[in-house]
């Protein structure tokens, strides 16, 4: 690792000041950022971590029922305090990475790094979510833009994700076990207008929502219905976990099993 | 140079370091505490687990000074100051929980974190619990047999399939 400072703010506030110094980036639970500091993939001069800043954690709803998470909560806290609230969205927490990461890692620090094989922004997708950050808030069809790519500017935080809570959701992941990061996973969630897919870990463009099956669900709820639907493999990520033409059939295979889980 | 105090195993410890410094080296090289290993270096393997405030965190993947001023626990903090194992430790010995020894030391103290919160783990909850530490000896059935037996649960049905 190059050396750096590390800042510690207290309040949202101090950090977007901190991150304005040169060279500096956020830190947030670190669980991607350390190794990749480690590999030497970046160089900061400062990071300026999250951890401390208490305006950023915790789990709550909202006036409009919405579901609303601290961007620093980590995601064991996620598991326990969402559970009775959206429980599809806490076990997709309580299965990231291991109990270990789970205790350091955040939902704003997968969200803002969006990586194509995370857990988090299938859900976040799905739920059809809102991004707050320091300056503005997102709707999650804005925010993911492609492959570690967002809608984030330069020195923006994820303060809070709002989850509209579905009627019923599930989350199917098939695990890269030497990674823990899903191979391809199918979060769905059904609102009383509509049924919303989206798939991580499979395309080369990141987390995306599977329209066709949406409007196949959305008219009738079934894992059976999409048996005839496919994906095209062409644009799906292709390494030496699984070949692309793999990925895509694990997305058709996920997403019923989801479906499957919610009694469609 | 940072300088960090944070309380480890019931004592204030504190030296200067860099911002890149890890907890795990922070441990090992400031205070000499060697129990707590660097396997993968990567976060994959667990060798490295301790608590910090409670909960089980992997040293190679958080600084050091996101540790100040926390009580940080290790392995070296497990037995008693005459050397006698705790329940989790002596469970290891009895059942042959361990063979070369490297991974031990985060398997216990992952161990320590699951009894906490869940002191009589099926067989299931162990293994899931387990995920992320690896042993190199592939001696999982009897690191799962001495976590059942340190909960105090019958452990002659764990079969070694």
């Amino acid at each position: 690792m190059y050396n750096f400072e590390i800042e510690k703010p207290a309040t949202i506030a101090d950090a977007v000041k901190a991150l304005g110094r040169d060279e500096a980036q956020p830190l947030s639970g670190g669980q991607t950022l350390i190794p990749t500091l480690k590999a030497r993939l970046a160089a900061p001069s400062v990071l300026v971590s999250l951890h401390g800043i208490d305006e950023m954690k915790g789990v709550c709803l909202d006036d409009d029922g919405r579901l609303c998470i601290g961007g620093a909560t980590i995601h064991s806290v996620v598991a326990k305090e969402a559970q009775a609230h959206y429980p599809a969205l806490a076990g997709l927490a309580a299965r990231i990475g291991d109990p270990a990461v789970r205790n350091r890692g955040t939902i704003g620090g997968s969200v803002a790094n969006n990586d194509p094989s995370a857990c988090y922004p299938a859900a976040v997708l799905a739920s059809g979510a809102t991004v707050v950050t320091n300056k503005r808030e997102i709707a999650a069809d804005d925010y993911f833009q492609g492959m570690f790519a967002t809608a984030l500017e330069e020195g923006e935080i994820v303060t809070e994700v709002k989850f509209p809570i579905p009627q019923s959701a599930h989350y199917e992941k098939h695990i890269q076990p030497a990674s823990r990061f899903p191979l391809v996973a199918a979060f769905v969630a059904k609102y009383a207008d509509g049924v919303r897919v989206a798939i991580t870990g499979a395309s080369e463009d990141g987390v995306f929502r599977w329209t066709e099956a949406e409007e196949m669900l959305s008219n009738s709820f079934a894992a059976d219905g999409l048996k005839g639907l496919t994906v095209d493999g062409s644009g799906m990520i292709s390494d030496l976990h699984g070949s692309g033409e793999y990925r895509a059939h694990l997305v058709g295979v996920m997403t019923r099993r989801a479906v499957a889980a919610m009694g469609g | 140079m940072t300088k960090v105090t944070m309380t480890v195993n019931g004592k204030s410890a504190s030296g200067d370091v860099e911002g890149r410094t890890l907890l795990v080296e922070f441990l090992r090289e400031n205070l000499g505490l060697t129990g707590t290993h660097v396997g993968c270096d990567t976060s994959q393997c667990g060798a490295c687990v301790v608590h910090v405030d409670g909960e089980a965190v992997k040293a190679c993947t958080m600084f050091a000074v996101e540790a100040q001023g926390a009580e940080v626990a290790t392995i070296e903090g497990q037995a008693a100051p005459d050397g006698t194992l705790n329940t989790i430790q002596q469970a290891f010995q009895d059942h042959h929980g361990l063979q070369c020894g490297f991974c031990t030391p985060g398997m216990v103290m992952s161990a320590a974190a699951l009894l906490k919160d869940n002191p009589k783990p099926t067989e299931a909850e162990i293994r899931h619990y387990l995920d992320g530490n690896i042993c190199r000896c592939t001696g999982y059935h009897n690191i799962v047999k001495a976590i059942m037996a340190a909960s105090g649960q019958d452990v002659s049905r764990i079969a070694a399939e």
